[in-house]
């Protein structure tokens, strides 16, 4: 009882925040979709709170222009974000039971190795990968954007940390003496006990892969085979005189919407993690 | 006894799990990676497009490096993670408490939870195109700070040094604050419910609820958060190299290391970029270790309390 | 048995790399009269541009896929577009990566064509890289085949020997863009001629400078504005062949003092910090104060038209106080193409036949690369602009394309342009002082050449 009013005093400095920050957040996703909607001649003259007319023609010029594969890019960006998200935490998991669960010769070796290699700076590797790829024969194909993802450090260490925090041994014993085998146990027992750190990490997964310029650039040559953000920098460089900042706005806009729907659909699994917690009972 | 009894029986499973991630990283990541290393100890660049090298030049880049402006770089990129992580980590953590809150009862929880993580979703490069606009010497957040009366001289953000290092941190913080939250969130709803029922009986709530039960219990995902924290922060590059055009103006005082070690890469110095990113390597590893070290080892009961009523309570449900 | 097996094979296929071998140095060589042609033409570029141009006026184009990645020509052979975007400098990468391996791909994989931009032109036209076939070996003699081109241009694509490896159909010949309204209210006319006498050369201008100034009028909008005009009229190129010392010419010199002088003094809007941003765009509004803008064709019809937000006819040309150049693609035969003779045909039907030349002017309004052709059109109605008030642009940038003079360029030009201007807009705006500025560039150029050893300043 006594602790209920400094309970309403919380509430309010929590909204309070709450509304502040998200008035950042949507300012900046307002003046974006405002941008969306206004003609590259109003965009040249600078920034309007006010959304133009323009958003239809946008639109059907985005969708509309014959050399400039709109949703075929986003259906390449859609497979290689969702399958690098997939494979990645699923493949994460994997070795974060792995070395988390059992026991053996060279267990903290391979961990050691993987926080060593946590922290390597991943930028100067990008010509050895592409010169790698060409010699196996990957380049101009989705592959090489997809098959890496499986070793992603910082999603193992994610993991492996959940595991840590939400996994007792001893439920892996228990199902062991009901005689499951082991890839059951970790595919029916484990899986489901991390579907909130799953949900969380195949989310930033995706949405890193969907916004990932420099490799898939480097990688990828044909235009059936371009993701989203390579499309965006083509409109960029666009010859001067069909330069029109208003459909590269709309682009993006439109590239945004297909992950915020994967975005709400997993952040589902998150809020499920509480009623897996407990609540049920 | 027992413990030996099941390393012996299951080890192979231990190997066979981690193998499909060690085979992969050997093959896609490891090689060029090598390659990096050993080019650190060559001269080898482009001039043009003529290569020039590879001369094995021993420790010659790394010393040269160390003559160069780079620890100035170094400096630089502390700042600016100063200035856009700590708050992103400290208001995380206070979102994540309260969103998991049951008893604070936030209206409207779900419209949040998907705002505060808009930012992350706009490409890098877009938002930076967005930021120029709004904060350009003519732009919005003059006109407004004017007509309020706050400012009398419109503010040339991006012309100086305070002005260029808070925008970055400030879309540093604002790009990533949602995305460590929903982190932060997942391993609080990690913990039981039944911890916290007892806890609450116990009297204990609000900051002394998150002082003596979240905190200790979500230990390891704090570690993480810290860790991909630094290393974000060493490896911080997109946002100043975009928004000052890469040339860490004004005066190189907002160049970040990576942004050093990309201005070596766009020369295809190969040598000397493989030397940073070993000193890179030396360093995140040295502060990593001290983070994993204070986070994890200092109080081992934490996890192990956690895993212990987790246990518990999957019994109780199975029965 | 077998070991005799493995040796014979051994031998063969060192035979065929023999003899690939030197298949691949006879086509370099250029005396490809009896090769056949490939059926695959190559084309690296950054942009659609070049493909529109092509199906415009080359006469063997037959068609174009829908998604514009293949062309066909009237004989069946095709060409392939290979387009990277600029951003990051993906195209150069990519280019790059091909032109190392270019010796060692199949014909129909090889780069038969790329382009180029002024900016980095002599990064591939440089002699020892010889990756940009001299146009003499294609078949094409300069002197007559190209006799109708811009001597500028010849000079932009040519190594520093003077042999050109590459040919341009545009040229960017630029002006000086004023506002009219602005030149009535302080000069008392707004006649293009009048007002070329006020601008015709630094100590000219600098005083109608003050004279605008007088009246609350700025100039040019920053000083970013006026560095191609000093720039393009250097001395020296920035590196002279076979050396690994930067000359900093004494006309960069000139513009750091007199940017900062025109700054201190008012001529230039303190608030307009470099081109492409923002304040640049606003600064073309009919709100700004800004008297003029030094731009090329396209930049009055691409730039300053989309930005200016009152009625037409508020705007003139005329000559601007130094000639210049601002922007241009170019073409360049890849060495070791197996299609030179296509590849020599698209160049001509490009850049070397003025009937062509002109009808890209007119579809496209590119400032076209053909002597003759472009000073009909400064006589010829029909290239009158309404933006202008009617007035013909041409007449001034005939003249103006003409008289520009190019020096030698280097392969390290695109770094040192851009670097020289980033490190000293600190110093412009009072942020670093002048000694610390030429450290700042220092250490940045030699980061982007790590076989620079040195900088030497002018003064």
């Amino acid at each position: 009882m006594k602790s209920k009013k400094p309970n309403a005093l919380r509430s309010v400095v929590a909204h309070t925040v709450l509304v502040i920050l998200s008035f950042m957040c949507l300012f900046f996703f307002y003046i974006l979709i405002v941008n969306a909607t206004r003609s590259h001649a109003d965009l040249q003259k600078g920034f309007s709170a006010l959304p133009g007319k323009y958003f239809l023609t946008n639109l059907m010029k985005v969708a509309n222009d014959g050399t400039f594969p709109m949703f075929k890019g986003i259906l390449n960006s859609l497979i290689v974000s969702g399958c690098s998200a997939a494979l990645c935490t699923y493949f994460s998991s994997l070795t974060a039971y792995g070395l988390y669960a059992y026991d053996f010769k060279l267990k903290k070796v391979a961990f050691t190795f993987i926080m060593a290699i946590l922290v390597m700076p991943t930028q100067v590797t990008a010509m050895g990968f592409l010169r790698l790829i060409t010699n196996m024969g990957m380049y101009d194909s989705l592959l090489p954007l997809i098959i890496p993802s499986i070793a992603s450090p910082a999603v193992f260490y994610f993991m492996y940390s959940y595991l840590q925090s939400s996994l007792p041994l001893s439920l892996v014993e228990a199902a062991r003496i009901d005689g499951c085998g082991e890839f059951k146990i970790f595919n029916r027992i484990v899986l489901p006990i991390m579907k909130p750190a799953i949900a969380v990490q195949a989310i930033f997964t995706f949405v890193g892969s969907w916004n990932n310029y420099f490799v898939p650039a480097l990688v990828i040559q044909s235009k059936d085979k371009m993701t989203v953000p390579i499309l965006i920098a083509t409109l960029r460089g666009a010859d001067y005189m069909n330069f029109d900042s208003a459909k590269i706005y709309m682009m993006i806009m439109v590239a945004i919407v297909p992950i915020i729907i994967i975005y709400l659909l997993l952040s589902k699994y998150i809020i499920a993690g509480v009623t897996l917690g407990g609540v049920k009972e | 006894m027992r413990k030996k009894s099941k390393s012996i029986s299951y080890a192979k499973w231990g190997y066979v799990f981690i193998l499909p991630f060690f085979l992969c990283y050997f093959i896609f990541s490891l090689i060029p990676l090598l390659d990096t290393v050993r080019y650190s100890f060559f001269e080898y660049y482009r001039s043009g497009i003529k290569e020039v090298g590879p001369t094995f030049i021993g420790l010659q880049n790394y010393a040269s490096l160390l003559q160069s402006d780079m620890l100035k770089y170094g400096a630089n990129t502390l700042i600016l993670w100063v200035i856009g992580f700590i708050p992103q980590i400290l208001i995380a953590l206070l979102l994540a408490v309260w969103f998991t809150d049951v008893r604070l009862k936030i209206r409207g929880q779900q419209f949040f939870k998907v705002v505060i993580y808009l930012p992350n979703l706009i490409m890098a490069s877009a938002f930076a195109m967005l930021f120029f606009t709004i904060f350009s010497t003519n732009g919005p957040v003059n006109s407004i700070l004017m007509s309020m009366g706050i400012i009398k001289e419109r503010i040339d953000f991006l012309g100086s040094v305070l002005g260029t290092r808070s925008l970055i941190g400030f879309m540093n913080f604002l790009m990533w604050f949602g995305n460590t939250t929903i982190m932060l969130m997942a391993a609080i709803m990690g913990i039981s419910m039944d911890v916290f029922e007892a806890a609450e009986i116990d009297g204990c709530t609000g900051f002394k609820r998150f002082y003596y039960i979240i905190l200790p219990l979500i230990r390891p995902i704090l570690a993480y958060t810290l860790i991909t924290a630094i290393i974000g922060g060493l490896q911080m590059f997109d946002v100043p190299q975009i928004l000052t055009n890469g040339q860490g103006t004004p005066d190189r005082t907002s160049m970040t290391l990576i942004m050093f070690l990309n201005s070596h890469l766009k020369s295809k110095n190969y040598g000397m970029a493989g030397a940073l990113s070993v000193y890179l390597f030396i360093v995140s590893a040295i502060l990593c270790f001290i983070v994993y070290r204070m986070t994890n080892d200092n109080d081992p009961d934490g996890s192990k309390a956690a895993a212990k009523r987790r246990e518990k309570e999957e019994r109780r449900r199975r029965k | 048995m077998k070991k005799k097996v493995i040796a014979a094979l051994l031998a063969a296929s060192m035979c065929a790399g023999v003899l690939t071998g030197c298949g691949g140095a006879a086509k370099s060589g250029g005396e490809t009269a009896a090769v056949e042609e490939g059926k695959v033409i190559n084309i690296y570029s950054w942009n659609e541009e070049f493909r529109q141009r092509v199906e415009a006026v080359y006469p063997e184009v037959k068609e174009t896929s829908a998604d514009g990645t293949v062309t066909t020509l009237n004989d069946g052979t095709e060409i392939h577009w290979i387009i990277n975007p600029n951003q990051d400098g993906v195209y150069q990468q990519k280019l790059d990566e091909a032109l190392l391996k270019q010796a060692d791909a199949a014909a129909d994989d090889k780069v038969d064509i790329f382009l180029s931009e002024t900016d980095y032109v002599n990064k591939y036209t440089d002699a020892d890289a010889d990756v940009a076939m001299p146009l003499t070996d294609l078949g094409i003699d300069p002197e007559k085949d190209l006799a109708d081109q811009y001597g500028f241009t010849k000079t932009t694509a040519s190594d520093m020997e003077g042999v050109q490896r590459g040919s341009t159909w545009q040229c960017c010949p630029g002006l000086l863009v004023y506002r009219r309204d602005i030149a009535m209210d302080v000069f008392g006319t707004d006649d293009p001629a009048a007002v070329g006498e006020k601008v015709k050369d630094w100590d000219t201008i600098k005083n109608t400078a003050a004279e605008l100034k007088a009246k609350g009028y700025y100039t040019f909008a920053s000083y970013a504005d006026t560095f191609r005009l000093y720039g393009n009229s250097i001395e020296e190129s920035w590196v002279k062949q076979g050396e690994t010392t930067i000359k900093v010419d004494q006309k960069i010199m000139d513009w750091i003092n007199s940017s900062k002088e025109w700054l201190d003094a008012g001529y230039l809007d303190k608030t307009v910090k470099g081109q492409w941003n923002d304040d640049w765009n606003k600064s073309m509004g009919s709100e700004s104060k800004v008297f003029a803008f030094l731009l090329p064709a396209w930049g009055i019809d691409f730039v300053l038209k989309p930005n200016w937000d009152g009625d037409d006819g508020a705007w003139a040309v005329t000559n601007p106080p130094q000639e210049y150049n601002w922007g241009g693609s170019y073409i360049h035969a890849c060495t070791g193409t197996d299609n030179p003779e296509h590849v020599k045909d698209i160049i001509l039907a490009l850049t070397g036949n003025k009937d062509n030349l002109l009808k890209i002017s007119k579809d496209y309004s590119d400032f076209t690369n053909t002597t003759s052709g472009m000073q009909e059109a400064a006589k010829d109605e029909a290239f009158a602009s309404e933006f202008l008030k009617g007035q013909n642009p041409f007449e001034y940038f005939a003249p103006v394309a003409e008289n520009i003079k190019i020096a030698p360029l280097s392969s390290y030009d695109q770094g040192c342009v851009e670097l020289i201007q980033n490190s000293f807009s600190d110093y412009l705006q009072g942020k670093v002082d002048y000694e610390k500025a030429k450290v700042n560039f220092e250490t940045a150029i030699k980061e982007r050449y790590p076989d620079i050893t040195e900088v030497q300043w002018s003064e």
